[in-house]
This record gives structure tokens, C-alpha cells and sequence, in this order.
């Protein structure tokens, strides 16, 4: 087993796509999945299923859950239940938007210090130490709050504080890429730097930063309906999660305008990191290897010599 | 032998010394990443969309030429933008971190009675996430794969999705309001007068005063906010510590430990946590940062004077000033615990130094 484990990096895309059927096969990963999956159907859903239009405020004011309105009214008469359906259509695209942005664009900046290396590398390693020498949220909250409060500009705050951490990530594997034998080979065939890259490293860095990426929306959602608290996101009288809240805080006894709005983003982040947790372990060499001895071995772990990314890529 | 010592150079102080030149190297990053932390303030102020005279002075000033004149003259506006980042760096070299435009007062004298009320909420909830994540994520890791491993993942799962603020309020509405359990916001009950200012931690004051009944208000007040503050960070350092101590006991000195026969606890306290030191560390100073962040989301629930409720009022009322402070402030102190945690670094583990 020691042997599979020091040439791991080369194992890493096969490793992905074995990864997701195994991570399938656990019940947190299902638990999240359908979950997830059920918020989706509810954003796609949410304009026909929802019984009043949630910005109308012409419902009587703070009535509690019963049967006028599920989710009871809030303190302007408009329908909870109504625009915690619509919550749903505003935050898990712009989640999912600043994720793949931040996705991207670390992975680009990544690369391209790991591969240029240098003074390219040095200076754009600093920036990300420039960035993380911040805690997440307060950056977001300073930059957002320079942009001036908008939804648009706490998903721009979103990007820039957290593409670093991908980028750090893509560089450290490209680094390790870059002297591996079969990248060296095609570099010898006359690669250039540029096919080098996008066929024999991108591919090997694939894995991890789908992992990373699967557990950052969870923080992204908890990032955005944060700002929104706060007053830098979504603004009055958009139905978004996190401002519900805070327009709660004036009404603490009205309970149900807290504490549904809550349980939203709880369920729709947990349902990620369900998903992003039971995916990191399914690609973690130690315990995947030891699930699958657990099983009987019935996924066989092939030698690490023998597996090479080179030949998979079919030329 | 003295030929060789001769023909060398003599051994400069930090060849003598390798941890003093380590921290000299490490005190040099965080002065750079200090000056990075006001050049990014700096452009996202000097950045500001819109007329930042307007915004400063309000709509009534702001028409009155002479008053826009003085104030463009005073704070260099009409000069470069290397130049005013240097006048920029110059003032907060003074202390002064601009003026609230919401209260009008100077942002830094509002920020130094915020900070020891952060500072000692931050301190609480990092020892008791600690001592909790030290303990779940041992356990976890000793029960790898088995019941007791699963219920606890799904925990920290849950604690690492739950929104902090919303958290926040849900607990001051339980334990407060309903219960009463907990006492109301508020570091202090209105009938007790904060003990005199020595570290600015009430507690710690209330000891240092000799004043048993207001170190226990005190602590009371902290509840609250300290656990729902914990429980994101708790989440992380299971997950984290649990990896960390699974590395650990993979290795052949923990199973020659084993095999000596030493009892468990001696194991897992002796060898096991020592060897995942390192590690554990790191995860600390993230958690500081997760910190530190959440307490912006949380202490306005609980209406704590500190960093935080400021951050929030701030934003809430787009007070930029006050939010460049806080940014300010929280940088420079997360780049203070990070410099702590890199010399813990060199401290705990000889190689980390020659690096």
C-alpha cells in the first residue's frame, strides 16, 4: 500500500471518477443529495408553487403560522412561506456563480504560478498571502461594503476572497506535476507548455479542487445570506434568506419570521457539505483504499506504475 | 579540530541562534503583510464609488465650497495616490483611523474600548472549541469507521453549516427570553459597574478587583455568545484534529507504544497529541480567523460592545470609516496570532526553523 501511495498525484484523475460512485454508495452523501436536490426543484419551482407574490404586502400583518399562510406573515403583511420559496432562486445561483468563478479563476492563476514560476510566481503568491492575511468574512465585509451593498458585489466580494485558497492548491500540485516523469516525456515530445498543461496536469489536478470547490458552496451560501445580514447583499424587499433574518431581529417575538428563514440556509449548506465531506473521503487515498479492503476488495487498486495518465489520454 | 574552526567565518548570531533568526525572519514577513493589510484598506478606501467629500461631510456641508476646500486640503485629496497612501500611513501611524461619519467621533478611540470586548469573547470561545474539538476528534479518530466516528461527523458536519447569526438570535430568543435561563445582552447586568479598566477583560478585571460576584455575571453574560460562537469552529477542529491524530497512530511509534504496553491515556496524551501538534496548530490559527469573523455576525444579536456590533452598525449604516477600522484592526490582529502560532511553530518542532 505504501508504494501506491507516493506517486499519488498521477493517480488522481482515475481516482475522481471512481471517486463519485463510491461517495454515491454512502448514506450522508444520499441524505445530501436529496436534499439538495429537493431545494433545487424548489428554486426551478418556486414562481408557480408559491401562493402569494412575495414582495405583496397585503396580508395581515404579523400573523403566526396557521392556516391563512403556512409560514405565518411578516411585519409589512408579506407571505413567509412564499419568499423563503423564493429565497431559494436568489441564493444558490449566485453560491453556485461565485464558486466557479473563484474555481476558475484560482485554478488559472494556480497554474499558471506553478508552471511560469519565477518572479510570475513570486509575486502572485504574495497577493494570496496579501488576501488570506484576513479572516473571510471581514474582507468580504470591507470590500463589499467599498463596492457599495449590492448582491452583484458581495458575490464579487465572495470571488476575490476566495479564490487564493484554489490557487495555492493548483500550485502546490503543479509543482509536484511539473518533474513527474510523464509530463517530463511529453515535454520531450515536444509539448508546448500550454499542452503540457492543459493534457497532463489540469487533468491531475481536477480531483482535489472538485472537492474543494464541493465544500466551499456551503461557505459561499453562509458568505452571501452573511452580507445580507449585515445589510451589504441583497437589499429591501428582495426575498433573500439572510436579510429575512436580519429583519427579524426587530420582531424577536414573531418567531417563525427566524426562525424558517434559518433552517433554509441550515438544510441547503449541510446538504453541500454532506456531499463535498462524503466526496473528499471517498478520494482520500487512506480511507477509500481501506474501504475498499473493508468491501472485500472489490474495486482492485492498481499499481501506480501502471496506471499513467500519458496513455490514458489516448495518443 | 582548531584549524577547521579558524578557517571558518565566525557563526553570526542567527547561526548560533537558529530560533532568533527564525523569529526575525517571521517578524519581517508580518511587518511586509502589515503594510499590505493598510494598502488594501487604503485602495479600498481611496476606491470608494462616488464623491467620498459628499459621503464624508453629508449632503448639508458638502454644498458649502469653503468646507469641501478645507476638507480636501486636510486629508490630501488633491494629491497623488502614492501620496496620499504615505499621508494615509502616516495618520494611522498616529492612531488615527479616520471619523465615524455615523457618530462622528474618531473611529480609533471608538475601536479601543471594542477591542479587549472581543478579544476576551474570541479567547473563551477558542478554549472551549479547543477543548471540545481535542476531545471529539480524538474520540472520533479512536472509533474510526465505527458508530460512535459517524455520529460525530455528522455533528461537525452540522456545526460547520449552521448560520452563526441566525444561531445567534434563535439562542437569545431560547435561553433569554423564553427560559430565562441566560442572562439578558450586554457584557454586564445594568445593576453592576464594570470593574476598573486594568486588561479591559471584565473578567480578568473583576479577579484582578477581587470581586467574585461580578467575575460570575460576568462569565454569564459570555455564555451565550461564547458557545453559539463555538460551535462553527468546534465543527472544524473535530474534523481537523480527528485527520490529524488518524495520521498519528498510523505511525510505528504509537504502535511500539502500543506494544510496550503503556495505557492508553498515556498513549494518546504523551505521544499522539504531541505528534499531531503541528497540525493542530495550524487549524488554531484558522479557527482564530473563523472567529474573529463570526463575532461580527454574533455580537450585535447579543448586543456585545465589541469589534463585531461596531462592524455591524458600521455596515448597517455603510459607515465606511468604521468599517475600514474594523478591517484594520482584525487584520492586524489575525496577522499577531499568526506570527504567535508560527514561533509556536519553530518552538514545537526544530526543523520549521532552518526552513
Amino acid at each position: 500500500m505504501s508504494a501506491s501511495t507516493s506517486p499519488r498525484t498521477r493517480l488522481r484523475r482515475g481516482r475522481l471518477f471512481r471517486a463519485i460512485p463510491t461517495a454515491w454508495r454512502t448514506p450522508l452523501a444520499m441524505v445530501g443529495a436529496i436534499i439538495a436536490l429537493a431545494w433545487i426543484v424548489i428554486a426551478l419551482i418556486a414562481p408557480w408553487a408559491a401562493p402569494h407574490d412575495p414582495l405583496a404586502q397585503q396580508l395581515p400583518r404579523l400573523t403566526a403560522p396557521g392556516d391563512a399562510s403556512v409560514l405565518g406573515t411578516d411585519q409589512v403583511g408579506r407571505d413567509v412561506f412564499s419568499r423563503l420559496l423564493t429565497g431559494a432562486r436568489v441564493t444558490m445561483p449566485l453560491a453556485l456563480l461565485m464558486v466557479v468563478s473563484a474555481t476558475v479563476l484560482g485554478t488559472l492563476i494556480g497554474s499558471i504560478a506553478g508552471f511560469v514560476g519565477g518572479w510570475v510566481d513570486e509575486t502572485l503568491m504574495r497577493l494570496t498571502d496579501l488576501i488570506m492575511a484576513f479572516p473571510t468574512v471581514i474582507l468580504a465585509m470591507i470590500i463589499a461594503a467599498s463596492l457599495g451593498p449590492s448582491l452583484l458585489n458581495a458575490v464579487i466580494a465572495g470571488i476575490v476572497v476566495s479564490w487564493p485558497q484554489y490557487a495555492r492548491v493548483v500550485r502546490s500540485l503543479v509543482l509536484s506535476l511539473r518533474t513527474q516523469n510523464f509530463v517530463i516525456a511529453g515535454r520531450l515530445l515536444g509539448y508546448s507548455p500550454w499542452r503540457s498543461l492543459r493534457s497532463d496536469i489540469l487533468p491531475n489536478v481536477a480531483g482535489p479542487v472538485l472537492v474543494l470547490a464541493s465544500l466551499d458552496i456551503g461557505t459561499a451560501i453562509l458568505l452571501l445570506t452573511g452580507l445580507s445580514f449585515l445589510g451589504l447583499g441583497a437589499q429591501p424587499p428582495a426575498a433573500e434568506w439572510g436579510s429575512m433574518i436580519s429583519g427579524a431581529m426587530s420582531h424577536i417575538d414573531a418567531w417563525w419570521l427566524g426562525v424558517f428563514p434559518g433552517l433554509a440556509i441550515l438544510t441547503v449548506v449541510m446538504a453541500f457539505n454532506f456531499i463535498g465531506d462524503s466526496l473528499r473521503d471517498a478520494l482520500d487515498p487512506l480511507s477509500s483504499a481501506e474501504r475498499e479492503g473493508a468491501a472485500g476488495g472489490t474495486e482492485h487498486e492498481e499499481p501506480a506504475a501502471v496506471e499513467n495518465p500519458t496513455t490514458e489520454e489516448g495518443r | 579540530m582548531t584549524a577547521t574552526t579558524t578557517s571558518q567565518k565566525p557563526a553570526r548570531l542567527w547561526q548560533r541562534w537558529p530560533l532568533l533568526g527564525y523569529i526575525l525572519r517571521r517578524l519581517g514577513t508580518s511587518v511586509l503583510l502589515m503594510l499590505g493589510v493598510t494598502m488594501v484598506t487604503f485602495v479600498l478606501t481611496a476606491l470608494v464609488p462616488g464623491d467620498p467629500v459628499a459621503a464624508a461631510l453629508g449632503e448639508g456641508a458638502a454644498s458649502n465650497p469653503a468646507t469641501v476646500a478645507a476638507y480636501v486640503e486636510e486629508h490630501g485629496l488633491d494629491k497623488s495616490i502614492p501620496e496620499r497612501y504615505l499621508i494615509y500611513l502616516a495618520a494611522l501611524l498616529q492612531g488615527d483611523l479616520g471619523t465615524s461619519i455615523k457618530t462622528g467621533r474618531p473611529v480609533a478611540t471608538e475601536l479601543a474600548t471594542a477591542v479587549p470586548a472581543t478579544v476576551e469573547i474570541a479567547l473563551c470561545a477558542i478554549v472551549v472549541s479547543l477543548a471540545v474539538g481535542l476531545a471529539l476528534g480524538t474520540i472520533a479518530a479512536h472509533h474510526r469507521g465505527r458508530a460512535t466516528d459517524q455520529v460525530l461527523r455528522v455533528v461537525s458536519l452540522l456545526g460547520l453549516s449552521v448560520p452563526t447569526f441566525w444561531l445567534a438570535i434563535m439562542a437569545y430568543h431560547t435561553f433569554f427570553l423564553r427560559l430565562g435561563v441566560a442572562p439578558g445582552a450586554g457584557r454586564l447586568d445594568p445593576t453592576f459597574t464594570p470593574p476598573p479598566t486594568v486588561t479591559g477583560l471584565y473578567t480578568v478585571d473583576f479577579i484582578l478587583g477581587g470581586d467574585p460576584v461580578g467575575f460570575f455575571d460576568a462569565l454569564a453574560h459570555l455564555a451565550l455568545p461564547v458557545l453559539v460562537l463555538s460551535l462553527f469552529t468546534i465543527g472544524l477542529l473535530t474534523r481537523f484534529i480527528r485527520a490529524a491524530v488518524l495520521e498519528v497512530l498510523d505511525t510505528d511509534y504509537i504502535r511500539a507504544a502500543r506494544a510496550k504496553g503503556l495505557p492508553r491515556r498515556r498513549v494518546i496524551g504523551a505521544y499522539v497529541l504531541r505528534g499531531a501538534s503541528l497540525p493542530i496548530l495550524t487549524v488554531v490559527g484558522v479557527a482564530f480567523g473563523v472567529l474573529l469573523s463570526g463575532t461580527v455576525l454574533v455580537e450585535a444579536v447579543f448586543a456585545w460592545p465589541g469589534l463585531g456590533t461596531y462592524a455591524f452598525n458600521s455596515a448597517i449604516n455603510l459607515d465606511l470609516p468604521g468599517v475600514m477600522g474594523v478591517g484594520l484592526v482584525v487584520g492586524v490582529i489575525y496577522l499577531v496570532i499568526n506570527f504567535a502560532v508560527d514561533l509556536l511553530y519553530g518552538v514545537l518542532d526544530p526543523r520549521v526553523r532552518l526552513a
